[in-house]
């Protein structure tokens, strides 16, 4: 599952411009994920605060 | 609710394209979902004068900084000095988008756009045909159509308006770089000149820059490539960076941001939508620089919606001369620079030395990057054979 840790989250959105699913929104200053998520992994990979987090996985699929 | 046009997204592109349409009497609403337009900040704010000022006339109140060039340093320390102007007349400004920002919309408002905040587009409202009748969206808590004959998606790197109008502008890793800021006080900052810093080390596939903002002050960022990135890299990368080399820097501020490097997309138009500036990922690949090719965009883009909506077309045929108009112009250097990057995201370090190294010599300092580039290729016409077609 895909988490994001808000405290953490700069709300900048670079998150939801690379997920292919459209599963994620930045609404002002968090982040909503929707459940299209299909945990690529891609969003946690170039996070800039690293606030993303799958859990369950060892490893993201992209 | 009804106009002619709703455009999404408050930014330099949307603002612009807003402002355009408004002044041709076309019935325009722009739509931004953050309460304070400009706010938070994703900007390192370097722009060129001469670009700024052949958009608008620029408000003293929008620049931080002038600089009189650019000086880059490669891994091992070798420098060199660009686009000097020695005519006093400054190549660049840094501004401070925060009044920036709100300057465009103000001028779009006073045109007689009517901007709404707080307000975000949730969807498009379909016509039977499929095609947009405007947008649903969500204006502060409360569901509020917008009908309308065109809409503008300007809603920047985590656009959706292009998604839901059947173009997939998603960003793969490799097209994206992320970037973290820190708005510093340091006595070390050079306050004339705008400083890049390459290494494999400091910033994987982008670069360490210092942007002057007065009185040593400085954006100081890095940006690093996603498909080279690690979760938090880039503020751990930056932090590292400080603690190293720039030991009494006061942080005062920060930034985290991503931006489009993915070079021009394959479609930017369908029936009634267009897309303009990071949305339609026309930022430039290189640099990362987006502020006046959205700008550019957004006056295109308002001058074809302009015309479509008088004759009645506003298929995606009929507002192809956007396409067409963009990519004929900032197009092309946004396609040559997207090779550049290719070239250089994959080069060593040593590589990148020995690139300096070359140039040594020559004196570079009226050049801009096109001009250091020709002058690159001939030093090194092996290693930079698959990069002679940019020089034409
Ligand atoms: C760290 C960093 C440094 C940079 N440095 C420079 C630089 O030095 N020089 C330069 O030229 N460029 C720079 N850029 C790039 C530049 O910031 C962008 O290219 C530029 O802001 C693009 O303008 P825009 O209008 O297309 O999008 P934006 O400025 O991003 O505006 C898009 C707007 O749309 C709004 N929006 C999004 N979705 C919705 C929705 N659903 N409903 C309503 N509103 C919505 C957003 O809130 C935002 O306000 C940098 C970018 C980053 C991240």
């Amino acid at each position: 599952m895909l988490t994001v840790d808000r405290y953490r989250c700069g709300y900048c959105g670079a998150c939801v411009g690379v997920c292919p699913e459209m599963a994620l929104e930045l609404v002002e200053t968090w982040i909503e994920i929707s459940p299209e998520c299909v945990e690529c992994g891609r969003c946690t990979k170039i996070c800039p605060t690293g606030a993303l987090e799958l859990s369950d996985k060892t490893e993201a699929r992209t | 609710m009804r106009c002619d046009v709703v455009v999404v997204g408050a930014g330099p592109a949307g603002s612009m394209a807003a402002r355009h349409m408004a002044e041709k009497g076309l019935d325009v609403v722009m739509l931004e979902k953050r309460q304070e337009i400009g706010d938070p900040v994703r900007c390192a704010e370097g722009v060129s004068k001469t670009g700024l000022r052949s958009l608008t006339d620029p408000d003293p109140r929008w620049i931080a900084a002038e600089v009189r060039g650019a000086r880059l340093h490669a891994p091992d320390g070798t420098t060199m000095v660009m686009s000097e102007d020695r005519s006093g007349n400054e190549v660049g400004y840094v501004l401070e988008r925060k009044i920036f920002d709100r300057g465009l919309a103000m001028q779009a408002a006073l045109a007689g756009a009517r901007v709404m905040v707080k307000t975000r587009a949730l969807d498009l409202l379909r016509r039977p045909d499929g095609s947009a009748g405007g947008v649903k969206a969500l204006r502060f808590g409360e569901v509020l159509p917008i009908e309308a004959d065109l809409v503008i998606g300007a809603d920047g790197v985590e656009s959706k308006v292009g998604r839901w109008a059947g173009i997939d502008t998603s960003l793969k890793p490799k097209d994206i770089e992320v970037c973290a800021q820190f708005l510093v006080y340091d006595p070390a900052v050079d306050d004339d000149y705008c400083e890049f810093f390459f290494g494999n080390d400091i910033a994987p596939g982008g670069y360490v820059w210092s942007f002057p903002k007065g009185r040593k002050l400085a954006n100081l960022g890095l940006g690093v490539l996603g498909s080279r990135c690690q979760p938090g890299a880039p503020v751990r990368l930056l932090r590292q960076y400080l603690e190293r080399n720039r030991p009494e820097a006061r942080v005062v501020e920060m930034v985290v941001g991503g931006v489009p490097v993915s070079g021009p997309i394959e479609r930017t138009v369908a029936d009634r939508m267009m897309l303009v500036g990071d949305s339609a990922r026309q930022s430039d690949p290189i640099t990362g620089g987006g502020i006046l090719n959205a700008m550019k965009a957004g006056v295109m883009a308002g001058d074809v919606a302009a015309v479509a909506i008088s004759d009645g077309d506003l298929s995606a045929a009929g507002l192809m001369p956007y396409e067409e108009k963009w990519r004929e112009t900032i197009g092309r250097q946004i396609a040559r620079h997207y090779q550049l990057k290719e070239f250089f995201s994959r080069q060593t370090d040593e590589d990148l030395n020995s690139l300096m190294h070359s140039m040594q010599s020559m004196d570079m300092s009226q050049m801009d990057l096109r001009g250091m580039l020709k002058v690159l290729i001939k030093l090194n016409p092996k290693k930079l054979w698959e990069l002679r077609n940019l020089v034409v």
